[in-house]
């Protein structure tokens, strides 16, 4: 039988790559996205195993409610991949609250609630594989992303916490760490910033979305049963 | 089968102790080596077994075997 996989932030960029990846593998994924229309066309290209939640992580009522309707259409829920992250860029000097409020409100506090919403099925069947999308920015930070680096940095707190809460019921809790990924959003970079991020990788380019995939496809596999807490980067060396 | 011994079947099943241990008196934590999340998981248990939901602030203070006991009974769950 099908395994099911709950995504966030499965609309776009890497976690539609997770998501490809994943229904390829044979997973039921459960893909969550506040983009209700690229989600439903999804489910058209990706077929029958993609099933598309519209869900704002910001929004308790609305993750309790879905997590209930995930586990109600599909059954037991094996893993989940808290991807879904914006960015609000900004010197500290100009960041609003708002700039600040909402980053940590979908990166942090949207995963935590997530997390808090299937460990109850995980626990009650003793299994289960979390995967927490963070970001090199939270071992290097970077000007100007005091926000996101504070809330990449707080999932590896949520993530090493949890991998110690549930390491006794076969629950594993892993983060991944992706260095610069070729995405909507750095394809709109300026090619000398582009270049620039290039150089300073080891491996001098950058990485693809297909990447991420490949890595959160081993941390819920059953090739990974005995990592938990740990904080894989892929990255071309950036961290080394 | 009585209410306790239901109980008590849960308990020795979770936690894998005695059933000499499982008196009304033992506390969870200290008594019967529970950490929190053997706790959760009992509360768990008892909510699958007796067909309830039983929220935070009640769950926390189910310390003890007996505690459990008299809280189904108030439940109407001794019949």
């Amino acid at each position: 039988m099908s395994r099911t996989v709950v995504i966030t932030g499965a609309a776009r960029g890497i976690g539609l790559a997770i998501a490809g990846k994943l229904v390829d593998e044979g997973w039921t994924v459960a893909g969550c996205d506040v983009l209700a229309e690229e989600l439903q066309s999804l489910a058209e290209t990706l077929g029958d195993r993609f099933r598309p939640f519209v869900l704002d992580v910001t929004d308790e009522d609305s993750v309790t409610e879905t997590a209930r309707r995930i586990e109600e259409e599909t059954g037991q829920v094996f893993a989940l991949v808290n991807n879904a992250g914006i960015t609000r860029d900004g010197l500290i000097m100009r960041m609003s609250m708002a700039d600040w409020d909402s980053v940590l409100a979908v990166n942090l506090t949207g995963a935590f609630m997530m997390c808090r919403a299937f460990s109850r099925g995980m626990l009650r069947h003793k299994e289960g594989s979390i995967v927490n999308i963070s970001s090199v920015v939270a071992l290097l930070g970077a000007a100007g992303q005091a926000n996101y680096a504070s809330t990449k940095a707080g999932l590896l707190g949520l993530t090493r916490a949890l991998a110690r809460e549930f390491a006794g019921r076969n629950i594993r809790v892993n983060a991944i760490a992706p260095g610069f990924i070729e995405t909507d959003m750095t394809r709109e970079l300026p090619e000398a910033v582009r270049n620039d991020y290039e150089d300073r990788v080891p491996m001098k380019r950058m990485g693809a979305p297909a990447d991420i995939a490949e890595a959160v496809s081993f941390l819920l596999s059953d090739a990974s049963t005995y990592i938990t807490g740990v904080v894989l980067p892929v990255d071309g060396g950036l961290t080394t | 089968m009585e209410l306790e011994n239901r109980v008590a079947e849960i308990i020795i099943d979770k936690l894998g102790v005695k059933p000499e241990q499982v008196t009304p008196e033992a506390k969870f934590d200290t008594d019967l080596g529970a950490d929190s999340i053997d706790q959760y998981e009992l509360i768990m248990g008892f909510e699958d077994a007796f067909g309830l939901r039983i929220d935070e602030e009640e769950a926390t203070k189910l310390t003890t075997v007996g505690k459990v006991v008299e809280y189904l009974k108030g439940k109407g769950l001794d019949q």
